[in-house]
């Protein structure tokens, strides 16, 4: 009987969410092989998987994939350096935060994908472009966010901090912090998700190389089934990067953990 | 010469939305000797926190002042050690660790450090514990640490502001018991806020009873029941005097309260 918010055993949860993905798949099976839709506009699954095939051991398609990885992880980790350490003095000086907010308030509403003829004016269409989408998209929301986060840090641990002694210095390194630590990652892991949207957009301009490039790429010879599978690889990369990233918190902040 | 000197200290909050000011405190007057247990007995909302903050130097009096030592207070430092009512114990730290903050913040070397942490984990009986987070341990093991991280930076002065109020009532007659021990065998000025009649007894060398807000001082009630206290004394017939007394004192303030909030 369904109830409301009542809970659901782990084993029929798995058994759930495995049964959409296959009712999808046979969805689309159905609707392509059985001739529903124009064979040129939608691959069907087994031709998806087959070009996905010669993509990877003909055209060296992982080349590309590790082109696209290199630039995600390049642009994430080029806004967190930037990011994080404004976002952590912004939440914790008032008049720092009453100086940048509203323009970094501003700033996260310009669009990113709306930079990338700028961006390639001025850093061409190279690397550095790509990363500077990805920076461009995801620096602002981070800074805004983790000043946020900060802002609100529990003022009883912090005067807590104050009767033992600690300093202001104290209190921004060794309470506000490690406070949020666990937070800020948090935070990070979303923006790597959001690097993943970036770098798409970027390689669908002005690019000769990444997972984007092939889905343009493959557009013009309404190759349909490698643009699916190029989509699928994008998920599943984003999917292992998430559970890798949610490891690592786990890990370091293993106090936080309810 | 006094230890705790309080001077004529008012609290007075700026009025909401362009409302009236609201006075906390009426100026209160109190000196607190040397190695005296003092509780701050009162109904809620009397300002009893208020005054406690002041002296802690978390908030500013609006009049007056505090002398700790004849030094005046103008901000929090680690000569008044303070325990919360809400659990303030740093997570991401583990009960040594956070014993040992207040050390750390001095640059005290580790080796110092931790000889001071062992014999304050011993103290308050956490040993076994020292490696533990905050979340894995009972509310009263937590507040314990807390009063251990207070008492390892060796303040002139201990504050605590309702520390047992969040904890069950057979877990506070046993904090009760523990706090109670070390100060019968480490002498130390505490000054104590609670809401409880028979906390207020069973600690105190002397209970200040404050009135219904805005607050001050109704009575100054000392307490000479002998040391050391084991908590068969809370049934004695000297105890249930003065509780008969006090409660009738209380009584009167928290109809007050509830009146002021009905009206």
């Amino acid at each position: 009987m369904l109830r409301p918010l009542h809970p659901v055993p782990p084993g029929t949860r798995t058994v759930l969410g495995i049964a959409f993905f296959v009712l999808f798949v046979a969805f689309w099976a159905w609707i392509t092989l059985g001739g529903h839709v124009n064979r040129i506009f939608l691959a069907d699954p087994l031709s998806m998987l087959k070009d996905g095939w010669r993509l990877l051991v003909e055209d060296r398609f992982w080349l590309d994939i590790l082109i696209t990885i290199w630039r995600v992880f390049g642009g994430f980790v080029l806004a967190s350096i930037v990011a994080v350490p404004i976002g952590i003095v912004m939440g914790a000086w008032k008049p720092v935060e009453a100086f940048l907010e509203p323009f970094v308030s501003f700033a996260r509403y310009l669009p990113a994908s709306a930079f990338i003829p700028l961006l390639i004016l001025w850093a061409g269409i190279g690397e550095l472009e790509k990363l500077l989408v990805i920076f461009v998209g995801s620096v602002f929301q981070v800074i805004l966010i983790i000043a946020v986060k900060v802002g609100s840090t529990r003022r009883d641990l912090v005067e807590a901090a104050y009767t033992l002694g600690a300093t202001d210095n104290g209190i921004v390194k060794r309470v506000i912090m490690p406070a949020n630590a666990p937070e800020i990652a948090e935070t990070l892991r979303l923006v790597l998700g959001w690097a993943w949207t970036y770098v798409i957009v970027a390689e669908l301009i002005g690019s000769s190389s990444g997972i984007g490039y092939m889905i343009i790429n493959s557009q013009s010879r309404l190759a349909t089934g490698q643009i699916i599978f190029g989509i699928i690889v994008i998920g599943l990369i984003g999917l292992l990067s998430d559970f890798a990233f949610k490891a690592l918190n786990r890990w370091l902040y293993p106090w936080s953990l309810a | 010469m006094s230890k705790l000197v309080i001077e004529g200290v008012s609290r007075t909050f700026a009025g909401v939305r362009g409302g009236q000011p609201v006075q906390a405190l009426q100026p209160v007057d109190l000196a607190v000797a040397a190695n005296d247990f003092i509780t701050i007995l009162g109904p809620s909302g009397c300002g009893k926190s208020t005054l406690l903050r002041i002296v802690a130097g978390l908030e500013a009096p609006s009049t007056g002042r505090v002398l700790l030592d004849g030094n005046a207070v103008t901000r929090p430092g680690p000569d008044r050690g303070m325990v919360f009512q809400s659990y303030t114990l740093f997570p991401w730290l583990t009960v040594a660790e956070n014993i040992g903050f207040g050390l750390r913040e001095r640059n005290m070397s580790e080796r110092e450090r931790s000889e001071i942490v062992a014999s304050y984990v011993d103290l308050v009986g956490l040993k076994g514990f020292e490696n533990h987070w905050p979340k894995q341990l009972s509310g009263g093991m937590q507040q314990r640490t807390a009063i251990a991280r207070a008492l390892a930076n060796d303040p002139a002065i201990l504050l605590l502001d309702e520390p047992f109020g969040a904890l069950d009532n057979q877990t506070r007659g046993l904090m009760q018991e523990l706090l109670l021990g070390i100060w019968e065998r480490r002498k130390k000025t505490v000054l104590f806020v609670t809401h409880d009649i028979e906390e207020a007894i069973f600690m105190a060398s002397r209970v200040i009873v404050m009135s219904a807000r805005p607050g001050r001082i109704k009575s100054d009630v000392p307490v000479d029941l002998p040391h050391p206290r084991h908590y068969t004394l809370k049934t004695s017939p000297e105890f249930s005097a003065l509780k008969a007394q006090l409660t009738e004192d209380i009584r009167v303030e928290a109809m007050r309260t509830a009146q002021a909030q009905s009206a």
